[in-house]
């Protein structure tokens, strides 16, 4: 009975201790074909940073440029548009940027290193469709007498401000995301590496 | 049944053997540098300067370079001359159309020629390592060159600076006629650097590859022991 | 045993219990488990030879799961890219190097080419060793001669996808073959290629047949071949039927449960294969020039022809059978008979069971005359594999020639010389140790 007992113990063991191994590579299998379907270093070199020169964009002025086949805008506000920022404070979901959509480094007012210059990855957080520019105030492109100036995005209506924030009962849950970018000088803007 | 199975195993063996005496002209062993970062980094600048003028690189890019243990500044300032980004790959400006145009052939791109070029004879870069140092002047060739071991070669002797100019004689051995700016063994020395680049290129994780198979049969040789272990525990049941 | 009545499963009232309970009233999951695991009786006296079935199916799932993962960055395209190389090429390299661990996955796939064929030919010979093929197993073998003939067609279409030199000029040779055929020849190999020459029509074909309507094929013969095996029940060494002896149980004496024993033994067998699999992909991953061959390194030329071209090592045998027949019959010409001579020399294995008509299954009861024909077999078999890689020569033709007629001999004969050798009485139980 005990002789028995002994026996199943050590088979037991021997079953346990064999399928943790042979599992254990198993697992270590998976990471081959797992990270096989990463980015590879053709899709990484395509996404790779891309350098911005500004020195020509006038205050009011918006460029789209591509980075890792994405629009990113770059926008020049100017002091008028800056101002109605605080005006919007009550009116937008998160007005405090307190969502990580932006490098801490532009967790401010105006979202951006410079107070002009927004840097936004231009995709709805909705759905991902690219919203279109309405900067002038007022009802004269299409928006309400109210409008002070932003984003429409044409799918379902979701409205941002000047900052990229998301108005109030909109369907896009967040602001738009300000991608990693820095100054290489004062005219020529990194996108996609925030690192010297 | 046990003769058997000898007899298939010296008949798997036959063919190996067979091919290896097949060889039609004698190869130089390529050294090995395989291991050496500095012969490669070697290579590499030879590379660049000699043969990616006509011949691309095309399944290779600059930032793999970074493993031969280079710094992505040394890259762009010594070896990229026809890209500014080093995620790119190692092209030619030159258009493949137009290259065959005046070539009458496209320069082959030589990303994976070290790899082509193995035959029974030897590995490819044992054929490298003998064509770049056997051209010879022949008059009878439009481009004034010959070599031993590609007949008729359409390429001229691009390297005939280091090298110097080798001529054939009566004997059938090739004799240096005019010095180069190397010595012989000097111009050996770089044409094992530029193969060793060749076959680096031809498979640039061949190292990792090989460190990867260790860690593998090491863990198959455990896996082995216990699933012995536990066939033997079960069977003791069989009589 | 398959076919056996089994109780269907009662929950012991926990939470998975009860769950496959549930499945179990619905679905045949513990018939299945019994049926072909726990309660299908394999012969005890399994010997080396019976690795490899179990060893088959796994590189199947090799190469399936490797597949799956290379077509999400495989291109079949023919055009030439900006650097002027064929994409489909330039894939295969973007694979091997842009791909995070694509080169690993690519080497498991060509070597696993070459594994499936070395696992397959040593499983076809155990049934050649002990008759496996004999009354009643004649459908499992069937069934396998018909998975050979896919492997080899999904094997040749695969081939072509790399687009290298060997790809191309291999597909040219072989697609000609249907040349041979009188009148509808020439039509019928414009037809399979949907060109003139192998073309970027070519290529996106054979990649159809060799990722979805061979696989399928595949999968199901595969399928049909384990039924028909766990309707009868295994062969073994000493080629008696171990159902002729039961217990009061209905269990055959000689019998044992397949799962745990012989789970416990494959799975030692499958470590060792693992092992030698490992040995060459991470160290030789060119096999010495015949799992890669070296020529296929360079892009496909349609304007220049490699010097020397050999099909790859698996098929080497049978081309040297279509290279031997060099004469002109009935006012056909020697390329339509090496055609016909190399298709019977594949689907020739498919009669095996009718052809023997020895007492005795297995080679530990056969006679010398037997012993002869299939050792003879073997070493043409070799001989014609080693010529095939070679270039055409004098002697190489002649004995190609003779190991072609010793090839069809030992297939031929056998009704004859089969039933006149000495055998050996089998043993009532199979021989243990």
């Amino acid at each position: 009975m005990s002789n028995q007992e002994k026996v199943d113990c050590g088979r037991r063991r021997l079953v346990i201790a064999t399928a943790a191994v042979g599992g254990a590579g198993a697992l270590a299998v998976l990471v081959p074909f797992v990270s096989s379907m990463l980015p590879s270093e053709r899709a990484k070199a395509a996404g790779a940073p891309v350098e911005v020169d500004i020195s020509k964009l006038e205050p009011g002025q918006m460029v789209t440029v591509e980075w890792r086949g994405k629009p990113v805008w770059i926008i020049n506000r100017t002091q008028a548009m800056l101002d109605t920022l605080p005006q919007l404070n009550g009116d937008v979901a998160d007005p405090q940027s307190e969502r990580k959509m932006q490098p801490q480094y532009c967790k401010n007012e105006h979202r951006s290193i410079k107070p002009e210059i927004l840097v936004a990855v231009g995709i709805c957080t909705h759905l991902g469709c690219s919203p279109t520019s309405k900067f002038k105030p007022g009802a004269d492109e299409g928006m309400t007498a109210d409008w002070k100036g932003g984003f429409l995005c044409p799918c379902h209506g979701s409205t941002f401000d000047l900052a990229g924030r998301v108005f109030k009962n909109k369907p896009a849950p967040d602001n738009l995301e300000v991608p990693p970018h820095m100054y290489l000088s004062d005219t020529r803007i990194l996108i996609g590496e925030d690192k010297g | 049944m046990r003769n058997l199975k000898t007899l298939l195993a010296a008949l798997l063996l036959a063919p190996t053997l067979a091919l290896a005496a097949g060889a039609s002209i004698h190869l130089d062993k390529a050294p090995d540098v395989s291991g050496d970062k500095a012969a490669l980094q070697n290579g590499a600048k030879l590379f660049v300067n000699y043969c990616l003028n006509c011949h691309g690189a095309s399944q290779l890019r600059y930032n793999k370079l970074l493993e031969l243990g280079l710094t992505e500044q040394q890259v762009k300032d010594n070896l990229m001359f026809t890209s500014d980004k080093i995620g790119d790959q190692m092209l030619i400006s030159m258009r493949p159309a137009e290259a065959k145009k005046w070539f009458g052939a496209a320069p082959p791109d030589l990303t994976l020629i070290a790899r082509a070029r193995a035959s029974a004879a030897g590995s490819g870069a044992d054929w490298l390592y003998t064509y770049l140092r056997t051209f010879y002047r022949d008059d009878k060739r439009a481009t004034g060159w010959n070599n031993l071991a590609f007949e008729n070669v359409g390429m001229p002797h691009v390297l005939y600076e280091l090298q110097g100019e080798q001529v054939m004689g009566e004997d059938h051995k090739l004799k240096l006629a005019v010095p180069g700016k190397l010595s012989p063994a000097e111009y050996d020395k770089q044409v094992a650097d530029l193969v060793g680049f060749l076959v680096w290129m031809g498979e640039p994780q061949a190292g990792l590859r090989k460190q990867l198979g260790i860690a593998v049969l090491v863990f198959l040789s455990i896996l082995f022991v216990l699933s012995y272990a536990l066939k033997k525990e079960y069977w003791k049941d069989i009589h | 045993m398959a076919n056996t009545n089994f109780e269907k499963y009662k929950s012991d009232g926990s939470l998975a219990g009860n769950l496959l309970e549930w499945v179990d009233a619905r679905f045949p999951a513990t018939a299945m488990w019994r049926g072909h695991l726990s309660e299908y009786y394999a012969p005890k006296n399994f010997n080396f030879w019976y690795f490899f079935g179990s060893l088959a199916l796994l590189v199947l799932v090799i190469q399936i799961v490797t597949g799956i993962f290379l077509v999400m960055h495989y291109k079949p395209d023919a055009s030439l890219n900006a650097a002027g190389i064929p994409v489909a090429f330039a894939s295969v390299e973007y694979i091997m190097r842009d791909v995070p661990w694509g080169w690993l996955v690519r080497y498991m796939h060509s070597t696993g080419a070459s594994a499936f064929f070395i696992v397959v030919y040593l499983h076809m010979f155990r049934g050649l060793l002990y008759g496996s093929y004999r009354q009643p197993r004649e459908l499992i073998w069937v069934f396998g001669v018909l998975i050979f003939l896919m492997l080899m067609a999904e094997a040749f279409f695969g081939y072509l996808l790399p687009w290298g030199q060997m790809s191309f000029w291999g597909a040219q040779v072989i697609v000609n073959l249907f040349g041979a055929i009188p009148l509808i020849g020439e039509p019928l190999s414009i037809w399979v290629r949907g060109d003139f020459v192998i073309g970027d029509a070519t290529l996106n074909r054979f990649f159809s047949f060799h990722v979805i309507a061979i696989p399928l094929v595949l999968i199901g013969l595969v399928a049909a071949h384990i039924l028909a095996l766990h309707e009868v029940g295994s062969n073994n060494p000493d080629g008696v039927e171990i159902k002729k002896k039961k217990d009061e149980n209905g269990i055959p004496l000689d019998g044992i449960p397949f799962h745990p024993y012989y789970t416990v033994k494959d799975i030692v067998g499958v470590v060792v294969f693992l092992m030698a699999f490992s040995l060459v992909v991470f160290f030789a991953p060119e096999g010495g020039g015949y799992f890669l061959e070296y020529n296929n390194f360079y892009p496909a030329d349609p304007l220049k022809t490699p010097p020397h071209i050999a099909p790859v090592w698996y098929f080497t045998p049978y081309y040297s059978v279509l290279r031997a027949m060099v004469w002109n019959f009935f006012g056909l010409d020697a390329k339509f008979w090496g055609v016909v001579a190399m298709g019977a020399s594949v689907v020739i294995f498919a009669f095996l069971p009718w052809l023997d008509r020895s007492p005795v299954k297995s080679i530990r009861y056969r006679g010398p005359i037997y012993k002869s024909f299939l050792t003879a077999f073997i070493i043409s078999f070799f001989i014609l594999g080693y010529l095939g890689t070679q270039a055409p020569s004098y002697w190489g033709e002649k004995i190609s020639q003779v190991c072609t007629v010793i090839y069809f001999a030992f297939f031929l004969l056998m009704p004859w010389y089969s039933k006149i050798d000495k055998y050996k009485p089998e043993p009532e139980r199979v021989t243990w140790k």
